[in-house]
Formats: structure tokens, sequence, C-alpha cells
């Protein structure tokens, strides 16, 4: 870990009693989801962490305690320094309160996750679906959500299978 | 069976003034499907006048499911899906996933191959800041830069097609070093290009830098604070614009970006015209690059020795059994990686372009998340443009250069 990081992971540490997990270089703290606002607001506040570079979310079904992972991969641009703050949610009804009041950024990235994930963000100002169409089915991310396959149509049945296919018909 | 809906507003009610709702202001689409929308991207805008009160960008169109798909395929394999990124930086896509395979399993490139991958990348760069020129000057009406540009990127393009067979869907890099090494004509390619192009960016220059009709298009229109930009996650040469001083090449150096002499144009005006400055000053920074890296290119392997994740040479299959093995293993089951996750981040012409890569033992990955510079850059949209005419609205989409595979992957 780099020098300059320890006093942040340890602030972040001692406050929120943070889990942490250390591959080649890399910094991952874990918070609960109730905290997450605040470990945020810290970062920003008081330790120059200005960037949200990415937020995302990781599926590790068949487990379903915690299901998902959400990532919050922070830069500091005045400290030259990266840090990755994951958030674990359960299977059921995956709920983490918004950070699009520190981040702006979250804004599009939290509706992204809604869309493929399924989680939801409390208190998101405007919670719709951003990459799918607004009457899709499923959150396409995720582990048991299949890759989609088209049944091959052959002259013989190509009006059986174009009766069960998903598209607008005259 | 899904039914034909009405739209109503009620979905937008949030996000639109309260003088929409009495039909004060009036609601206009522009797109999908319009010229200067550089791709297929809804603005719904709401009106006064010509004036825009606020403008809602609807994206999605082009979504393809690329990182379901990443995952589903072995770390080889899913290599090509990142050419489909963003197209018009297809290199750097795919040094930035190679950079992240090599980064979790831990692999050693070769230094002919990193001196290779500098000058591809720069090249593409410039490839990419060419048709953001042609393209911005064709929505402020000016023709003939769309052509000139273009001249210039087919030379690229055709350096691409030398050393991968392909002009735009290169995969050339591959995990542990490029395919294979450059063939002959390569350097006379790139230096015949750096002996023309420094000239030809004066040309644009005189074309557009001091043309008043350029600059009242330009100056002043859709301005972005620093303090918006980074809450708003932007990056790259829009960041740039904005007065802060924020280069991945620069401050997290990765193949070999810290030998070479080049300069990060920064302005502090943060307008269209800043941001036109700062990419016209980066093709003249990249071709500095592309020259030193071609001086100082040595001659070696271009592919890792490491047999358990690159592939032995065709010549080594039929005389030696492991290599036989090592060959059939790694093109059926692939290469496995360790249960871990890395985050990594490169340059490209747009911003940040990170990769979330988390691996879970086997030979496929368990998550790849593209953290894609347009997504971020594209949504400070609404921020910039309200006060402004639909005509200035063109010329802020263009200068903040977004490519709409990118954002929709």
């Amino acid at each position: 870990m780099d020098k300059k990081l320890e006093p942040i992971v340890k602030a972040i540490q001692d406050k929120f009693g943070a889990a942490y997990e250390e591959f080649r270089d890399e910094v991952h703290l874990f918070v609960n989801a109730e905290q997450i606002v605040d470990a945020l607001t810290l970062l920003r506040d008081e330790q120059n962490f200005e960037l949200l570079s990415a937020l995302t979310a990781v599926d590790y079904y068949p487990q379903e305690t915690p299901r998902f992972h959400v990532v919050y991969q922070l830069t500091s641009l005045a400290k030259n320094l990266s840090v990755q703050i994951r958030v674990p949610v359960n299977g059921s009804s995956p709920k983490v309160p918004t950070a699009t009041r520190v981040y702006s950024a979250a804004n599009w990235r939290e509706r992204e996750l809604l869309d493929m994930f399924g989680i939801e963000f409390d208190g998101h100002p405007d919670p719709r679906r951003i990459l799918s169409p607004e009457d899709m089915e499923g959150h396409p991310l995720r582990k048991d959500f299949p890759l989609g396959y088209e049944e091959p149509q052959f002259t013989f049945n190509f009006d059986e299978i174009d009766l069960r296919k998903p598209y607008a018909k005259e | 069976m899904s039914q034909i809906e009405e739209v109503s507003l009620d979905k937008f009610k949030h996000l639109v003034s309260e003088r929409a709702l009495t039909g004060e202001t009036m609601l206009l689409n522009m797109g999908p499907q319009h010229p200067s929308t550089h791709g297929v991207l809804r603005l719904l805008l709401e009106l006064d006048g010509e004036i825009i009160v606020n403008c809602i960008p609807d994206v999605g169109y082009l979504h393809t499911g690329i990182e379901k798909n990443m995952e589903a395929k072995t770390y080889q394999k899913a290599e090509v899906m990142t050419d489909r990124l963003d197209y018009m930086n297809t290199i750097g896509n795919n040094l930035a996933y190679v950079m992240a395979v090599e980064k979790l399993v831990d692999l050693d490139v070769p230094v002919r191959a990193q001196g290779l991958r500098v000058i591809l990348t720069e090249l593409q760069r410039i490839a990419s800041h060419l048709v953001w020129l042609g393209t911005s000057g064709l929505d402020l009406a000016a023709m003939s830069m769309f052509l000139y540009c273009f001249r210039e990127r087919e030379q690229i393009l055709d350096i691409f097609e030398l050393v991968s067979g392909q002009r735009m869907m290169t995969t050339y890099f591959r995990p542990g070093g490029v395919w294979r090494d450059v063939p002959v004509e390569f350097e006379k390619a790139v230096r015949d290009f750096i002996k023309i192009f420094p000239k030809r960016v004066d040309e644009y220059e005189s074309l557009l830098t001091k043309n008043p009709l350029f600059l009242d298009r330009m100056l002043g229109i859709g301005k972005l604070s620093k303090e918006v930009a980074l809450s708003y996650g932007v990056t790259g040469p829009t960041l740039r614009a904005s007065g802060v001083d924020w280069d991945l090449r620069k401050v997290r150096p990765y193949i070999g970006y810290e030998q070479y002499d080049f300069n990060v144009p920064v302005l502090t005006e943060g307008d269209t015209y800043a941001r036109y400055l700062v990419r016209v000053q980066e093709l003249r920074e990249s071709m500095k690059i592309v020259e030193q890296a071609l001086n100082k290119l040595p001659l070696g392997p271009v592919r890792s020795e490491n047999r358990k994740f690159v592939p032995p040479p065709r010549s080594e299959i039929g005389v030696s059994m492991e290599s036989l093995i090592h060959h059939f293993k790694l093109w059926t089951e692939g290469f496995p990686a360790p249960k871990a996750s890395i985050y990594n981040a490169v340059e490209s012409p747009r911003g940040e372009l990170g990769l979330l890569l988390e691996g879970d033992g086997g030979p496929k990955p368990l998550r790849v998340h593209l953290r894609t510079p347009s997504f971020d850059n594209l949504a400070v949209l609404s921020q910039i443009v309200k006060g402004h005419l639909v005509a200035d609205l063109v010329a802020i989409l263009s200068s903040i250069d977004i490519v709409l595979g990118d954002i929709d992957r």
C-alpha cells in the first residue's frame, strides 16, 4: 500500500469499522450501506477525493448474503491516490442510500445500477432506467439473467416461432 | 405483447420546469437521428423560444450488453468486445483491457511491445481527435475541415492495416505483448506521417483558430467550471480545458510514458473554444510522443515468454510437445486468473477509461465493468447548455466529444 494512503485507511477504519483488503497495491474498504454517504462525504471533504471515478456493482450469485458488492472507485487529484469502497448488499430487495448529493456523477451511474442490477438507491432524484427500454423486465447484468439466445427459424417452423417473438405485430 | 403507449409528460415531470406543464415552454425532441448528435442520442429539450431551459439526454440506443458478453467469454476472447466499445479509440480500448488482464494475472510485457503500444495508442489518439475536429467543423458548417481531417486519418488507418490487417477493429494488443511484430514498412509509414502531420495541423489552425465566424460560435459558449466538472466525474480534454491538470499519462505513467517528453495542455476558460484549443494542442503533443517512441523503439521479442498465459509461436508447436499442450490448453480452456479484483485506468482521447476486472479463479471473468469517459462527460451536458440557444447546443455537444458506443456499451 502507498505510504500516503495509510492514514486515510486508518481514519475510515476507526470511524466506520471498515474491513480491509489489498491486492496488487489496490485498497478495498468495506463499509455498511447506512454509512456509505458519511464515508464518501468524509473522503471528499477531508481527504480530497474529488473524483468518483467509477460506481458499479458485482453480482456473486448464487451467494445471497451478501449477493452484491456496490463498488465506489474514488480518485484524489490533489494527492494522486485511489481507494475503493465496497458496500455489501443482500439479494432480497437490495437498497443503498444515494450518493448523488456527494458526487453528481453518481446520478447516472446509480440509474445504470438500478437498470442493470435492480439495486435501488434511496432518495435518488431521478430513478428511471437509463440504458434499457422502460418496459423491459429483469436486470441484464444479474448472473441469473440468461445471456439470451434466439430460436433459429426454419421454413417449417417460421410462423410458429414468429408468434412467440416479443416484437410488435401488425 | 408490448403495447404502444402514448408518451406522457408524467415521466419527466421532475426534470422540466413548471412552465412546461402549462404549455408556456415547448418540449422538443432532438434526435435520436439528428445529424449533429454524433450517433443515436436523443435530447429532450425544453425551450423558451429558442433558449434552452432544460435538456434531458436519453441514451441507450446503442446498448449491446458488452459487459455481459465479456463475462461469458475467456480472457483472450473477451478482448474483441472492447474494440466495439468506443469505435473511435479501438486501440486504446484494447490497451485498457490487456493492461487490466496483465495486472490481474501479473504478466510481464517486453520493452519493444511497450514501445509499439505507445506509438499505436498515440496514433489512435490523433485519429480520434481528427474525427472530432472534422465533425465539429461540420457541425459549425466548416465543411472542408471534415475532408482534410479524414485525409490524414486515412493515413493512420493505413498504418493500422499494415500492422494488424484491420483498419479499425484491430485487436492488435494481446495480454503479454502484441499479436506479432510490425512489418518492415511500418517505420517508413510512420516517418512519412510524422513528416507531413505538423504542417497539416498548422493548416487546420489557419482555417479555424482565428476565424471570426468560428470564434463567434465558440467563445464563452458552454462554460464548465472546475467544481462542476469534478463533481460530475468529467475527465480528459474536457476537464483540462476547465483548468484541472490531470492526465493519467503524466500523473500515473504506464507503458513507459515517463520516458517521453511531452506537455499536457491545460486552459482555464472552460468554454467550447478552450476545449477546441486543448485538443488541437494535444494533436501536436501526441505527434511528439510518436516520434520519440519510434526513435527509441528497441529490437527484441514482442510477446511475453510466460507460456502459461501467452500462446507459443507456431514454429515451436511442431517440435515441442509441451508447447503443443500449452497452445491447446490456452485456446480451448483459457488461462485461470486469481479470485481478486483490480481497477486499471488509462487516458483515452476522451478521458479516464477504467476497467474493473474481477476474476473468480476460472478462465472467465466474474465481472467486467468499463468506466467509459463519454458516459460521465455527457451527464454534465444538461448543466452547461442552460440558457444557450439551440444552435449553441450543437457546438457544445461536439466540443465534449462523445462517442455513443462508449456511453451505451
